[in-house]
């Protein structure tokens, strides 16, 4: 996704020449990130959401979770799972805990978590309510048919609902400005037309103000460019279903 | 601060109560325990968390914070002026907030599963991931505590929260099941900070007794075999 060349090529030529001229207590080492990641998963999205907002430059490897590369089994050995946010060489796991990280180590700009405590209180209840109930509500509509699709359906699109609720008539979650519960949600955007093509219905009929704030967004660079297309994500599905013997 | 300012919904059992009681001890910051009756909820409670009417709920200046982990980052960061509880380092924060997520998702869930009625093969099973586990614990507190007391170093932080709070639990369940899940010879490190955790100022008045905890164990065990009435 980026070019990676610029840090490489500061690394090997530029900074070894400076340092040979004295430059050494002047130069300021470009950070070096990276980030481990899979296409379609919404958790590595909210990563590639925040360091868009931030502007931060970064080398995004591609892991085939079927055969997981060396540096993935060895940066997140617990859970072996994508997101990895790697900084200079140290791991962040996590997709929200990487997010509260970047915002923190570079907070000069596009602040992502509210200052006020409260504030922030109530953003880490709400993308913590999407960490629990979204992804594995939305799995099972997937998943599923006939009536155990129809009950994941009602317990999905109920869980969109309070979410909406909470949105009220507010542009973003946190109120004027684009922050972490916009930046845990919508992601998922990215396979709602997987779910309602599974699951035969309508999210734009079942939340329409939902559906106002997803368009909102997507205005938004770092949103666009991090979401993959919603029918590359549909095709993906069919495959997964098609490989689990799901009709 | 007015006493009546800061309130925590909770119950004695509760491994999660127990950590905004702590934070809030670690504060100096006085405030009134509500407790909540085994088996029915108090209209404040549903008031004042209707996503999932449970337990813990801080209110603070009439303004109700939910889930432990939430209610202690916010503890930290309103009495900034105490001790803090997560590290100012982004990286280590970010660490402490792994280390406390792996132990929610994972970890403890596993010591709950022992107790659940099941097989043999499935409580085997449960054990060797909590062994393995309290290894990869043993191996993080090393990192943390860099020698000192506490996985926040030379006072108890975030991550001691978080685990230390399963202690009463542990305990509980080594007794019901006649099993040493914390053990010194494979956690020596676990073992020497539990024991400083267990006795800390903070700790003491709210951690609860594991033979209680055996006892309301039993309790609840009876009330879910028993015939509805």
């Amino acid at each position: 996704m980026d070019n990676s060349l610029t840090p490489l090529v500061l690394k090997r030529l530029l900074v070894p020449t400076l340092l040979h001229l004295g430059f050494r207590k002047t130069l300021t080492m470009a950070d070096e990130v990276v980030l481990l990641d899979f296409w379609p998963s919404p958790f590595g999205m909210r990563v590639r959401i925040a360091l868009a907002e931030k502007g931060i430059k970064y080398e995004y490897k591609e892991e085939d979770l079927r055969n997981k590369s060396p540096l993935l089994l060895k940066m997140n050995p617990v859970h072996k799972q994508i997101p990895v946010l790697i900084h200079n060489g140290k791991p962040v796991n996590e997709s929200l805990i990487a997010v509260q990280y970047i915002d923190e180590v570079w907070k000069d700009k596009s602040p992502i978590l509210p200052s006020d405590p409260y504030q922030r209180a109530l953003a880490r209840f709400w993308a913590d309510y999407i960490d629990k109930k979204i992804y594995v509500s939305g799995k099972k509509v997937w998943q599923t048919k006939g009536e155990e699709q129809e009950e994941a359906k009602k317990e999905f699109i109920g869980h969109l609902k309070m979410l909406e609720g909470e949105l009220g008539d507010k542009a973003f979650f946190g109120g004027e400005c684009f922050g972490f519960v916009d930046v845990a949600l919508v992601p998922f955007y990215s396979w709602f037309y997987a779910y309602e093509t599974c699951g035969s219905f309508s999210i734009e009929a079942e939340c329409p103000k939902l559906m106002a704030w997803v368009k909102r967004c997507m205005q938004r660079d770092s949103v666009a460019k991090s979401l993959p297309d919603q029918h590359k994500v549909y095709d993906f599905v069919l495959q997964l279903k098609k490989k689990f013997g799901i009709e | 601060m007015a006493k009546t300012d800061v309130k925590v919904l909770g119950a004695w059992p509760s491994p999660f109560v127990m950590r905004p009681r702590i934070a809030l001890n670690l504060k100096s910051v006085e405030y009134e325990f509500l407790e909540e009756t085994f088996g029915s909820k108090s209209p404040l409670l549903l008031q004042s968390n209707p996503v999932y009417k449970k337990i813990p709920v801080l209110i603070h200046q009439d303004k109700p914070i939910c889930e432990s982990l939430i209610i202690v980052q916010y503890v930290d960061e309103v009495w900034a002026s105490g001790p803090s509880l997560l590290p100012s380092d982004p990286y280590d924060q970010a660490l402490a907030r792994f280390w406390a997520a792996y132990i929610d998702d994972k970890w403890f869930p596993s010591v709950r599963g022992i107790a659940l009625p099941q097989g043999e093969e499935g409580k085997a099973e449960l054990m060797v991931q909590v062994f393995e586990g309290l290894a990869l614990l043993e191996d993080a507190f090393d990192k943390c505590s860099q020698g000192k007391a506490f996985f926040g170093g030379d006072k108890i932080g975030y991550v001691d929260i978080a685990l230390g709070s399963f202690l009463g639990w542990l305990k509980a369940t080594e007794k019901m099941n006649n099993v040493k899940l914390l053990d010194e010879t494979k956690n020596p490190n676990l073992v020497g900070w539990a024991e400083r955790f267990c006795s800390h100022d903070a700790v003491r008045e709210v951690m609860p007794e594991t033979d209680k905890l055996v006892e309301f164990a039993k309790m609840l065990r009876a009330r879910f075999k028993a015939p509805a009435s």
